[in-house]
C-alpha cells in the first residue's frame, strides 16, 4: 500500500502536470472572478469563501481522470487486480495520493488567494479549515467517479457530469461553514456535517469504487 | 420448521414476482397487463384533468393558476418515486442478477427525468403568479433541479457503455451511491436556504389544508399518473428487452463472421 | 500447487467463446495454449486470473497462487527500471529484485526510465516482474512478443528455472521456445455461435418463443 502511495506521488511529480496544473487553474479562476463581478472589495469579500470553494472543486475535478485512466491503459490495473493488494485499499490509497497532490496544495494556497479577494483575516482561517476537512471527500468521491468511467474512451466529460452532483452536499456545507465563520457566526453544525460526509465517503466509497473497477476490468 | 424450509416457502410466496425476471415470461405477462394499465390511466387521467381544470372553483388568493396542481403535484411525486423504484430495481439486479430488473431501471430513468422536468416547468409557471418569479433558489425547487442532474448523469452513463451487463452493473452502483448523495443534498439544501415553498399544504397527509373540491380530482390524477408510469414503464422495458435480445444476436453474428 | 480446470465455459461480451474446457497443470509442468487468433486464449487466461467470472465450471486455484502476465506490461514510463521492479516487489512483499534483474539481463538498464527502453527491453522488464511476484503458477499471454532470439532464450531459461523450482506455467504463444511442454489446443472447445450454447443465458436459448 505504501509502495503504491509512493509510486503515485512519484509519478505525479515526474509527469510535471498533476501537481502544478490544478493549482494554476485555481489561481486563474480566482483572478477571473473580480473581472466578472467588479472590483468592489466589499462584494468580493462577501462572495470570496464561495468562490474559493467552487474554484477548489473545479481544480480538483481537472485531475480526477488521471487517478485510474493511465493505470488502466498501460495494463497496471489488471496486474494490480491480480496482486495481493485488496482493490478497496488500492482505491483508497490512490484517492489519498490524489488528495496529497491536489487537495492539500489547494487548501494551503487558498488563504493566500483569499487575499486577492479581500477576504478579512478570520476568513483566511475558515477557508483553510473547511477546505482541509472537505477536500478529502472531493478526492474520494472523485475517485469513485473515475472508477465508474475508467473503461470509457472519452470518459472525462461524462465523469464531470457524474461527479459534480455528488459534490453538492460537500460544497454547500463547506462554503456555508466558511461564510459563517468569516462573518463571526456559529458554524459548528455545517462543519460537523461536512466532516461526517468526508468520514462516510472515506469509509464506504472505496467499496463502491473497487466494485466499479472490477466490473470495468471484466 | 427448519430455516431452509422457511426460506423455501418464502421463495414460493415470492415466485409470482420472480417470474417477471425471466425475459420470456416478462414479455408474455407484460403483454397481458399492458391494456389494463392503459385503461386505468385513461379512465383516471382524462376525467381527473378535465374535472380539475374546468369544474373546480377558482381559489380566492391564487386565481385559476391553482389548477396547475393537477399536473404539478403528480409529476413531482412521480419524479421522486421513480428514482426510488430505480433504486429498488438496481438492488434487485445487484443481488439477484435479474436482467429485466436492470432493464426496467434503465427504462424508468427517462420517464423519471421527464416527470422531473414537468414538475419544474409547471412549478415555474405556477410560481410566477404566486411569488412573482419563475425561479427561486427555494429548497424544494433546488432539490428537484439536483434530482434532474442525477437523472441526467444516470442516463448518460447507460448511454456511454457498450457492454449491456457492464452498463447495468455500473449504473446500479451509481444509482445506489447517487441515492445517498441525493438524500444528503436534500438536507444540505434545506440547511442552506429555508425557502418560501408552501410547505405541506398540498401533501397527502395534510389533506385538511386542501378542501374537498380540489382534493378528489387531485386523487384521481395522482392515481392516473401512477398508472401512466406503469404503462410507459412496461412499454419501454419491453423495448429494452427486445433491444437487449437484438444486441445478443448481433454479437453472435459478429462471432460467426470472425 | 495443482491447477485443475473442469468443464469451464468462458465468455466474451456476454457470449460463450470456449466451452467445456478440461485440463490439469501440475507443479513442474508447462502447458502451451494453442489456437487461432480470437479463439479465446486471452479470455481464458483472464478468467483463470480471476479478472472475469466464468459462465460455468470450476477452477481449483487459490488466487494467491497465480502471477498474470498480460499483453500490456503495466510499466510506468517515467519510472526507472529499478523503480518499476521495486514497486511490484513490494506489492507482492518479496523486496528482492536481484534475481529478476539477473535472469533478464537488466543490470545495465537499471537506472534508465522505462520510456527510453526499446520494445524488447520493455518486454524483458515486464517478464522480470513475474520473478518478483514469487508466485508458483504463471499465466502468460504472448510473452515473447517483440523479443529477439537471445531474449527468448533468456525467457525460456527463466521458465525452466521456475518449473524446476516447483512452479508451473500456462503460456499462450505461437512460437516454439524449445521448452519441454504439453500442448493444449483450444480449437475443439470453441463455442459454435450457430449452435445452441451448452450453457443457457437468459437472453439466449429460452428466448426464442418470446416474440411470437
Amino acid at each position: 500500500m505504501i509502495a503504491l502511495l509512493i509510486r503515485d506521488l512519484r509519478l505525479a511529480m515526474r509527469a510535471g502536470g498533476g501537481f502544478g496544473l490544478g493549482l494554476a487553474f485555481f489561481l486563474i479562476v480566482t483572478v477571473l472572478v473580480p473581472f466578472g463581478v467588479g472590483p468592489e472589495s466589499a462584494t468580493l469579500a462577501r462572495i470570496a469563501p464561495g468562490i474559493l470553494w467552487v474554484g477548489a472543486l473545479l481544480a480538483c475535478l481537472l485531475s480526477l481522470d488521471r487517478i485510474f485512466q493511465l493505470d488502466y491503459e498501460d495494463g497496471t490495473l489488471d496486474l494490480l487486480a491480480t496482486a495481493p493488494l485488496p482493490m478497496e485499499g488500492a482505491v483508497a490509497v490512490k484517492a489519498l495520493a490524489h488528495w496529497l497532490v491536489t487537495g492539500l496544495p489547494l487548501t494551503l494556497s487558498a488563504p493566500v488567494f483569499a487575499t486577492l479577494l479581500n477576504l478579512p483575516g478570520t476568513g483566511h482561517i475558515w477557508v483553510f479549515v473547511t477546505l482541509l476537512i472537505g477536500t478529502p471527500a472531493l478526492s474520494m468521491i472523485g475517485a469513485f467517479g473515475a472508477a465508474l468511467t475508467v473503461g470509457l474512451k472519452r470518459g472525462g466529460l461524462l465523469m464531470s457530469l457524474l461527479v459534480l452532483p455528488l459534490y453538492i452536499p460537500t460544497l454547500i456545507f463547506g462554503a456555508e461553514a466558511a461564510t459563517r465563520g468569516t462573518e463571526g457566526m456559529a458554524n459548528a453544525t455545517p462543519l460537523a456535517l461536512m466532516a461526517g460526509i468526508t468520514a462516510g465517503s472515506i469509509a464506504l466509497l472505496p467499496f463502491a469504487a473497487a466494485a466499479a473497477i472490477r466490473v470495468n476490468l471484466r | 420448521m427448519t430455516n431452509a424450509q422457511r426460506t423455501k416457502q418464502a421463495d414460493d410466496r415470492w415466485n409470482w414476482l420472480w417470474e417477471w425476471a425471466n425475459p420470456v415470461k416478462f414479455m408474455a405477462l407484460s403483454g397481458k397487463v399492458l391494456p389494463f394499465a392503459a385503461a386505468i390511466a385513461a379512465l383516471t387521467l382524462v376525467p381527473g384533468v378535465i374535472w380539475g381544470f374546468f369544474f373546480t372553483p377558482e381559489a380566492d388568493k391564487f386565481g385559476s393558476s391553482v389548477k396547475i396542481i393537477y399536473v404539478h403535484v403528480p409529476t413531482a411525486m412521480m419524479a421522486i418515486n421513480i428514482w426510488v423504484m430505480m433504486l429498488v430495481a438496481s438492488l434487485i439486479w445487484i443481488v439477484r442478477r435479474h436482467q429485466v430488473s436492470a432493464l426496467a431501471a434503465k427504462a424508468a430513468a427517462l420517464i423519471g427525468m421527464v416527470m422531473t422536468l414537468a414538475a419544474l416547468f409547471t412549478g415555474a409557471i405556477w410560481g410566477e403568479p404566486m411569488w412573482g418569479t419563475y425561479w427561486a433558489w427555494d429548497p424544494r425547487l433546488t432539490s428537484f433541479l439536483i434530482l434532474f442532474l442525477f437523472y441526467l448523469g444516470y442516463m448518460a452513463l447507460w448511454g456511454a457503455i457498450e457492454n449491456p451487463d457492464t452498463a447495468a452493473d455500473l449504473t446500479a452502483v451509481l444509482c445506489i451511491v447517487g441515492s445517498v448523495f441525493a438524500l444528503l443534498s436534500r438536507y444540505a439544501v434545506n440547511f442552506w436556504n429555508q425557502g418560501l415553498h408552501q410547505g405541506a399544504s398540498l401533501s397527502l397527509d395534510k389533506q385538511e389544508n386542501v378542501s374537498d373540491v380540489y382534493w378528489f380530482p387531485l386523487v384521481l390524477t395522482l392515481v392516473g399518473f401512477v398508472a401512466l408510469f406503469v404503462l410507459l414503464l412496461l412499454i419501454r422495458t419491453r423495448t429494452e428487452v427486445r433491444l437487449r435480445r437484438l444486441h445478443a444476436l448481433e454479437t453472435r453474428e459478429r462471432m460467426i463472421d470472425a | 500447487m495443482d491447477l485443475f480446470v473442469e468443464n469451464l465455459t468462458v465468455t466474451r461480451g456476454g457470449l460463450p467463446v470456449l466451452e467445456g474446457l478440461e485440463f490439469t497443470l501440475r507443479p513442474g509442468g508447462i502447458l502451451i495454449l494453442r489456437g487461432p487468433n480470437g479463439s479465446g486464449k486471452t479470455t481464458l487466461l483472464r478468467t483463470l486470473a480471476g479478472l472475469q467470472p466464468p459462465l460455468e465450471g470450476s477452477i481449483s486455484l487459490e488466487p494467491e497462487a497465480i502471477a498474470y502476465g498480460a499483453h500490456a506490461d503495466g510499466l510506468k514510463a517515467t519510472l526507472s527500471v529499478e523503480e518499476n521492479l521495486h514497486f511490484w516487489a513490494s506489492v507482492y512483499g518479496t523486496h528482492d529484485i536481484a534475481p529478476a534483474v539477473e535472469a533478464f539481463n537488466l543490470k545495465g538498464l537499471l537506472n534508465r526510465a522505462s520510456q527510453n527502453l526499446s520494445a524488447g527491453q520493455k518486454r524483458r522488464l515486464g517478464l522480470a516482474r513475474l520473478l518478483v511476484t514469487g508466485r508458483p503458477i504463471w499465466l502468460l499471454d504472448e510473452p515473447t512478443v517483440s523479443l529477439d532470439v537471445a531474449s527468448v532464450a533468456l525467457f525460456a531459461d527463466a521458465v525452466r528455472a521456475h518449473v524446476a523450482g516447483g512452479g508451473s506455467a500456462l503460456i499462450a504463444t505461437h512460437i516454439d521456445m524449445g521448452l519441454e511442454a504439453g500442448i493444449f489446443d483450444v480449437s475443439p472447445f470453441r463455442a459454435d455461435p450457430n449452435g445452441a450454447p451448452k450453457v443457457a443465458t437468459a437472453f439466449d436459448t429460452d428466448f426464442e418463443g418470446a416474440f411470437e
